[in-house]
């Protein structure tokens, strides 16, 4: 064992790689949360948008429309989960689980000639002498367009739902959806665009996985980060800046444990590799006792003529 | 215009039309996916719903479909019970996983010593197994008020890694040259789950499916808490007045359920599976929970979509071996099913009109 072997400065920098793709999709779902709707589909909407940016990166050889058809076929798959919530008025929770159990059977449908294959690299943003001040250097200024685009997802979802109208009615959707309808506001088409936004940021976040985490295409390769980031909405109590927070917590919990692995400790790789599953249950039993912040009117649905 | 004026209440016709509407559609659906893929969109359909129990090897294939519609009911029940009170086990698969492990250490414990106890030893250890995955969960939401849904969830891929670690480490074969993988429970005769008629695939898990088909059913119509779990699901505010107890009826249900699932899991390693692999857990777990509610969390229904979806899994291996359809198809047509379902749902509980609205 060599514990030596693991640099601060690479680790942190790594942590803000892996947290990305939770961070992305944890912002996505905190929006569709607000407006109201709990969407269980980010597992499915997160490998949908990995093997559409995937194909399209592949084909193309260019990663930045990858993520674009990424997002589209996120958001194309949250429509299905939009029309069954929205328009059919079905149960939120067994939707979202069938939206992930198609989303996983559909991407392995599409990625079957793409496994084994190398997508092209994403290049790193170029802030020139920036990227050689020492450790601030390989911290802030090493990464790829991706990375910054989270945060600014991050920042800009903040500053919508806290100074815009458009966030006000957001939240007001959310918190109330029958005071809302009330006063005029079309629920449904607030809650469809909303699940849309959720489902586009998973498709990013997806496309992260495959295009720049791993890179390759692998079955079920997103293994359960959907679902963390489920419960990092909760972590966060639904406020932006702690979505960001919970992430790059996530991110280094995970990046430590496969330097861990790579370090030769002598806990099994098994048992470093459920490290993050568990260490998600831990934070949700701490911060569970605050329900207060939650979204008024999540899960339920909305019928206008009740 | 159309208009959805919510029933009174929910349609009786169409609770049991809607599942067959489903169907129907994701039979057109699916034969039109089937066409894509380049597949004759008949031939498929008819390879994966006729072919298992009327073709030319069918001898061979009905008894499969015991064997794959049993855990699927198995697990389907306990879920559905769960479903009915509003809460949502979804770690069914992780339970499944911690049965067969439980099950499996048991009997291999006892390995190479033969006695007629070791069979319902594991037949226990397997439903304990199950039973403690669920109960973190449960103890988790009814002390912290914790998600059920995400813990649940979370706990499928620490039994994943889990059993991993069991298969290359703790109950690996001694004798198994290096191979990562237990003994075959199949060639420990005090521990195989064999078919108790030979050639017919009727094991100890189809009893025991069986068994819990008419327990629920019982439970739901004839008990008081079967009672309590139908008011907590439809009217949470009156279960509360009618002095139903949730933190009881939580672990109760999370209880069961994990139970049913980890007995699936010890059946099955026992049995079909032989022995504790890698990737032992093929997903029944989660399409457990489509059963469910294609079954409509009745009982009876659940055994109807349960040996439905069985035929899937046989049909598609079929489809896969004869056609070259790829199994991910038969996953997406699953998924489909889930859908349509869920959409059809909307004529239960609501009436279409057409037409203007009447002034009032």
């Amino acid at each position: 064992m060599d514990l030596s072997a693991i640099n601060p400065v690479i680790l942190i920098a790594a942590l803000i790689s892996a947290a990305t793709p939770i961070l992305l999709a944890a912002t996505g779902e905190l929006v569709a949360e607000r407006a109201g709707v709990l969407n269980l589909g980010v597992e499915g909407m997160m490998i949908t948008g990995a093997i559409c940016g995937f194909i399209i990166a592949v084909n193309t050889g260019s990663p930045a429309l990858g993520f674009v058809m990424a997002a589209v076929g996120g958001a194309a798959l949250s429509l299905l989960f939009a029309f069954l919530t929205q328009v059919a008025l079905a149960n939120q929770v067994a939707s979202g689980l069938a939206l992930t159990l198609f989303g996983l059977g559909l991407s392995a449908l599409m990625g079957q000639s793409y496994v084994g294959i190398k997508p092209p690299r994403m290049e790193d943003v170029a802030f020139g002498p920036l990227g050689d001040i020492p450790v601030l250097g390989p911290i802030l200024f090493s990464h790829d367009p991706i990375v910054y685009l989270g945060i600014i997802i991050v920042a800009s979802v903040w500053a919508v739902l806290t100074f815009t109208r458009a966030g006000l009615v957001l939240r007001a959707v959310g918190e109330n959806h029958d005071a809302a309808h009330a006063l005029g506001y079309k629920v449904k088409r607030i809650r469809t665009m909303a699940i849309m936004f959720g489902g586009a940021c998973a498709g990013m976040g997806g496309a992260y996985i495959s295009l720049i985490r791993v890179p390759q295409w692998t079955e079920g390769m997103t293994a359960g980060v959907g679902w963390i980031a489920l419960a990092l909405v909760v972590f966060a109590s639904w406020k932006p800046w702690r979505v960001l927070l919970g992430a790059y917590l996530f991110g280094g919990i995970t990046q430590l444990q496969l330097n861990l692995q790579g370090a030769g400790v002598a806990i099994p790789v098994e048992y470093l590799a459920m490290s993050p599953y568990i260490v998600t249950i831990i934070v949700l039993v701490i911060l569970s006792a605050d329900k207060s912040r939650a979204p008024g009117s999540l899960g339920r649905i909305f019928h206008a003529s009740q | 215009m159309i208009r959805l004026e919510k029933r009174p209440q929910p349609s009786r016709f169409y609770g049991v039309a809607s599942p067959v509407f489903a169907v129907i559609a994701t039979l057109i659906f699916g034969g039109a996916l089937f066409a894509i893929l380049g597949k004759d969109p008949i031939q498929a359909i008819l390879t994966i719903f006729w072919e298992p129990l009327f073709g030319e090897f069918s001898f061979f294939y009905r008894p499969q479909l015991l064997i794959k519609g049993a855990p699927l009911v198995l697990i389907a029940i306990g879920l559905a019970l769960g479903f009915k009170a509003g809460i949502w086990n979804i770690g069914a698969e992780g339970q499944y996983i911690m049965g067969a492990l439980f099950g499996a250490g048991v009997g291999l414990a006892f390995y190479p010593m033969e006695s007629w106890i070791i069979f319902p030893l594991m037949v226990l250890a397997g439903a304990f197994g199950g039973w403690v995955w669920a109960m973190i969960p449960g103890v988790l939401k009814v002390k912290f008020g914790t998600n059920e849904i995400l813990v649940s969830l979370m706990l499928v891929y620490v039994a994943e890694q889990f059993l991993a670690s069991m298969s290359l480490g703790l109950l690996k074969n001694p004798e198994g040259f290096g191979f990562p993988g237990s003994r075959n429970l199949q060639q420990y005769p005090s521990a195989h789950n064999a078919d108790l008629v030979t050639g017919t695939g009727m094991h100890w898990g189809v009893v025991a499916a069986l068994i819990a088909v008419i327990f629920a059913y019982v439970l739901l119509t004839r008990h008081r808490l079967g009672f309590a779990i139908r008011v907590t699901g439809e009217a949470p505010r009156a279960a509360k007045f009618g002095g139903v107890n949730p933190t009881r009826l939580v672990l109760f249900c999370l209880g069961l359920s994990g139970a049913l699932a980890g007995l699936a899991g010890m059946f099955e390693v026992a049995g079909p599976a032989g022995q504790v692999t890698i990737d032992f857990n093929v997903g029944y777990g989660f399409t457990a929970i489509i059963v469910a509610f294609l079954g409509r969390l009745h009982p009876l229904g659940i055994v109807c979509a349960g040996g439905l979806m069985a035929l899937t899994y046989i049909g598609g291996d079929i489809a896969q071996s004869q056609m070259g359809l790829p199994v991910a198809a038969i996953q997406v047509f699953q998924g489909m099913l889930l859908f349509f379902l869920l959409a059809f749902d909307l004529l239960t509980n609501y009436r279409v009109r057409i037409g203007q609205r009447e002034a009032i």
